[in-house]
């Protein structure tokens, strides 16, 4: 099954390596991957879908708390969740399909983003299978390009991990390197 | 230097305040205090650095900077050295690395210098550490990593850029498979240079990604003190594990202000301090209380852990029997009645049986790793299973647990200990005892001297001649590492150091000269294959610069023995490229100035390592032993536990075994 995680790391150069690294080197293989800002400046977050069963799924979350720059790790599946994918699909529009096209466009609160003499592009945003669905009904007019960005996801309702006590309670949670004998192990 | 409203300024306003009360100072100052008094350049803070007129500046009305001020503009010549003695405070990135190393308790590194680090060579001579020149990168990696194992403490180990760095990838990796608390410093080119291909630059920070706990690219000395004290943090706490720190050569060269107190690790991420919740001690309590067959597999965990106390009160109140794995050797004694021995693919009979049958297993900071489980599918099948680790990913990633109790063992031994109660497993611990049968034929001394040299002989007169000791044995990879874990029997914590995880080759003698430079007191065995040995020797060079007397007993039996073990099992005897040309051992030595011999007879063993022990200084021992001689009992790889191939020869098999 895919299971979708939203993880906080560290705003540092080089972590989406540690992570992106830590998949291949466990043989799991990720279905999508996404980074961006996030409200504090400090922290990017990233979501990650990747097929797996539960008990590996776990590993999965441990493995990624085990690399220092990560702050949290949600994992979002079977959660309530807002999921989104954001897809431009360039389709091959002649003069006498673009009524349809544009029909199209708006049973599936698509957009249409720039106009060409023989084409249209279309944004849409959604859950994966309205883009899938837009798409299946694209392909027989020619799909001339698309790109996805991956999705993005984000729980519902009022808790929110990164600006609620989890993460503000991290530092107090860090353990105090002062008190800690150098050379005890 | 010119007087410049600027500096005035930049004293504060309390000069300006007090003009006369200064004209007074600085006449007194000029007039009786010598020059001297003010450029000492051995004290670099400013107040201790005018202690001569440190009395001056007290019994001023003003700030000490306020005097300061009236110094400067009273002493013209003397000022402009002061200057200098400013410029002093700031450390270069080079200075700040060694003071850190000191401040983190480090007496000793191992390295290699070059270009890319030469600033830290040349900023060493500020520092009392001291460092032992090795002959090859991945030495220096294994002495850190030795050092570690034998001490507890964290190694050093540090090289150049590019070939330097790379060279270290071995003992790294080596370091990671068996959490081994080491930190590798590393040169880098400028930080202008990066991504050029710049000659000697490798991404070592992006080679070692997946076999550090974590690494470090600094590019700036500011960040130095910070990473440095993150990367000794991270390397010993938790998991313990390697850490590498790339430091550019402008960031060595650079210099900035150096605070150690501004500088603490802020790890946001890092949680090394895990512990379980009381139902997860309350359901593991209940399974091993429950137990009719229970059998604690103790490992490394314990030993990194310190909970040999812990464990040692576990099983005595309890009367569990215990099995070690490779690792964990030395964790609870061997002479224990109620130490069963090592598991595993080399492990004895009557364990590997004893855990099949079980039907529980208390594992303690071990990992079931594949050459101690054998075939998962058939791996202690009846056996309920609780696993004690301080890593949330060990739990669950090859055998399925029942309860995991995840943080530190000694912490969490010491809960279970409240209030663990004694287990009525006499029946099971007598049918142990007859899966063993008759151990008195065990004793292989009591074999009689066939005219064979047998390479568990070796091993079995080394440990009865040093036993009671202060001994540390350090073996390479390999049928001598087998042979030693099941004939030296070891009693004491840290008194056996191999490469277990990913069988580092050419480990044995540079790890062996970090146990010797940990533990000075104590006796160091190098106990390693002709194979082994040839790929690290050049460190023979190190041991004998650095003046360690340090014991090799060389196990050569003219093969690459394990593979050609194999071999012999599993590929018809097809000797491909396992028999090994050795140089001779013993000229080798000599031209290194270490005394040598060679042992071909049993009865020459014993007068050897007698001899060896009395020399002042290191010694050789070529023991040439039986050349198609195997490991027994074995579990072939993906076999089931308890399907052993069984040794077939009365010379060299124990009766129990049968």
């Amino acid at each position: 099954m895919l299971i979708t995680f939203v993880v906080y790391v560290e705003n540092k150069p080089g972590v989406l390596t540690r992570v992106a690294s830590l998949f291949r080197r466990r043989a799991f293989n990720i279905d999508s991957l996404t980074v961006g800002r996030t409200e504090k400046p400090e922290v990017s977050r990233m979501t990650i879908t990747v097929d797996a069963d539960q008990d590996q799924a776990r590993r999965i979350e441990a493995s990624l708390y085990k690399l220092v720059n990560v702050l949290l790790v949600e994992n979002l599946t079977n959660q309530r969740a807002i999921v989104r994918d954001l897809a431009m699909i360039k389709v091959a529009a002649k003069h006498e399909e673009r009524s349809h096209l544009l029909q199209l466009v708006g049973v599936f609160r698509a957009r249409v983003v720039d106009v060409a003499p023989e084409s249209l592009t279309i944004e849409i945003t959604g859950a994966e299978a309205k883009i899938d669905g837009l798409l299946e009904a694209l392909r027989p007019y020619g799909v001339l390009e698309m790109v996805r960005t991956g999705i993005v996801a984000m729980r519902r309702g009022n808790k929110s991990p990164a600006a609620g006590p989890p993460m503000g309670e991290l530092a107090e949670m860090a353990p105090d390197a002062n008190n800690d004998d150098p050379q005890s192990v | 230097m010119r007087w410049t409203p600027k500096g005035w300024t930049d004293f504060g306003t309390e000069y300006r305040k007090a003009p006369a009360v200064l004209l007074v100072e600085m006449l007194f100052l000029r007039v009786f205090l010598p020059k001297e008094a003010f450029v000492d350049p051995s004290l670099p803070d400013r107040a201790v650095s005018f202690c001569p007129c440190a009395a001056v500046v007290v019994a001023s009305p003003g700030s000490p900077e306020t005097a300061l001020g009236g110094i400067r503009f009273s002493l013209g010549n003397a000022s402009r050295k002061y200057e200098k003695e400013v410029k002093r405070m700031l450390k270069t990135g080079a200075e700040i690395l060694w003071e850190c190393l000191g401040r983190e308790g480090v007496e000793h590194v191992f390295g290699y210098p070059g270009g890319a680090i030469l600033p830290v060579y040349d900023a060493l001579k500020h520092s009392k550490i001291h460092h032992v020149l090795v002959r090859h990168e991945q030495g220096a990696t294994h002495m850190a990593d030795g050092y570690a194992r034998a001490s507890g403490r964290v190694g050093v180990a540090i090289a150049t850029s590019g070939p330097g760095a790379t060279n270290m990838v071995t003992g790294i990796a080596t370091a990671m498979l068996d959490s081994s608390s080491i930190v590798c410093i590393t040169g880098q080119v400028g930080s202008k240079l990066i991504g050029s291909d710049a000659f000697q630059e490798a991404d070592i920070t992006g080679v070692t990604l997946p076999i550090t706990k974590h690494n470090y690219l600094v590019t700036h000395a500011n960040e130095l003190a910070r990473t440095l004290r993150e990367a000794f943090y991270v390397a010993r706490t938790g998991r313990t594990g390697p850490v590498l720190v790339d430091i550019t050569k402008d960031a060595q060269q650079s210099s900035c202000e150096f605070d150690w107190e501004a500088a603490k690790p802020q790890l946001l991420g890092y949680r090394p301090d895990l512990s379980p919740t009381p139902q997860e001690y309350a359901q593991a309590l209940k399974l091993v209380q429950d137990a009719k067959r229970p059998v604690i597999l103790a490992g490394h965990g314990i030993l990194l852990s310190g909970a040999m106390q812990e464990v040692r009160e576990l099983v005595e109140r309890t009367g569990i029997p215990v099995t070690l794995t490779l690792l964990g050797l030395g964790a609870f004694p061997a002479s224990h009645p109620l130490n069963l021995g090592m598991m595993g693919m080399h492990g004895e009979a009557w364990v590997n049986h004893a855990i099949q049958e079980a039907d529980l297993l208390l594992a303690l900071g071990m990992r079931f790793d594949d050459r101690v489980t054998g075939n998962l599918k058939t791996y202690a099948p009846q056996a309920k299973k609780v696993q004690v680790d301080i890593d949330p990913t060990e739990i669950n990633k090859n055998v399925k647990v029942d309860v995991a109790l995840i943080g530190d063992l000694r912490e969490i031994l010491r809960e279970l200990l409240l209030r663990i109660e004694p287990i009525d497993c006499s029946k099971w611990r007598g049918y142990i005892d007859r899966l063993k049968g008759d151990s008195a034929v065990r004793d292989i001394q009591n074999l009689p001297d066939s005219g064979h040299l047998y390479a568990a002989h070796v091993i079995n007169d080394l440990w009865r001649e040093t036993r009671g000791g202060n001994v540390v044995v350090v073996t390479d990879v390999g049928q001598h590492q087998m042979w030693e874990a099941q004939y030296f029997k070891h009693e004491e914590p840290r008194s056996l150091i191999t490469s277990g995880g990913l069988g580092t080759m050419g480990f044995a003698l540079p790890a062996a000269i970090g146990v010797k430079v940990a533990r000075p007191e104590a006796e160091v065995w190098v106990v390693v294959g002709g194979g082994g040995f040839q790929m690290t020797m050049a460190e023979l060079a190190t041991l004998v610069q650095e003046g360690l007397k340090i014991h090799i007993a060389i196990i050569n039996n003219g093969y690459l023995g394990m593979v050609r073990q194999w071999q012999e099992f599993f590929y018809e005897r097809n000797y491909q490229s396992t028999p090994l040309l050795s140089p001779d051992f013993a000229k080798l030595a000599e031209a290194y100035g270490i005394r040598s011999t060679a042992v071909t007879q049993r009865s020459q063993v014993v007068p050897a390592v007698r001899s060896a022990r009395e020399h002042d200084g290191p010694v050789l021992i070529d023991f040439r032993v039986e050349q198609e001689d195997s490991v027994y009992p074995m579990v072939a790889a993906g076999a089931a536990l308890h399907e052993m191939i069984r040794r077939p020869n009365p010379i060299v098999e124990s009766a129990e075994d049968e």
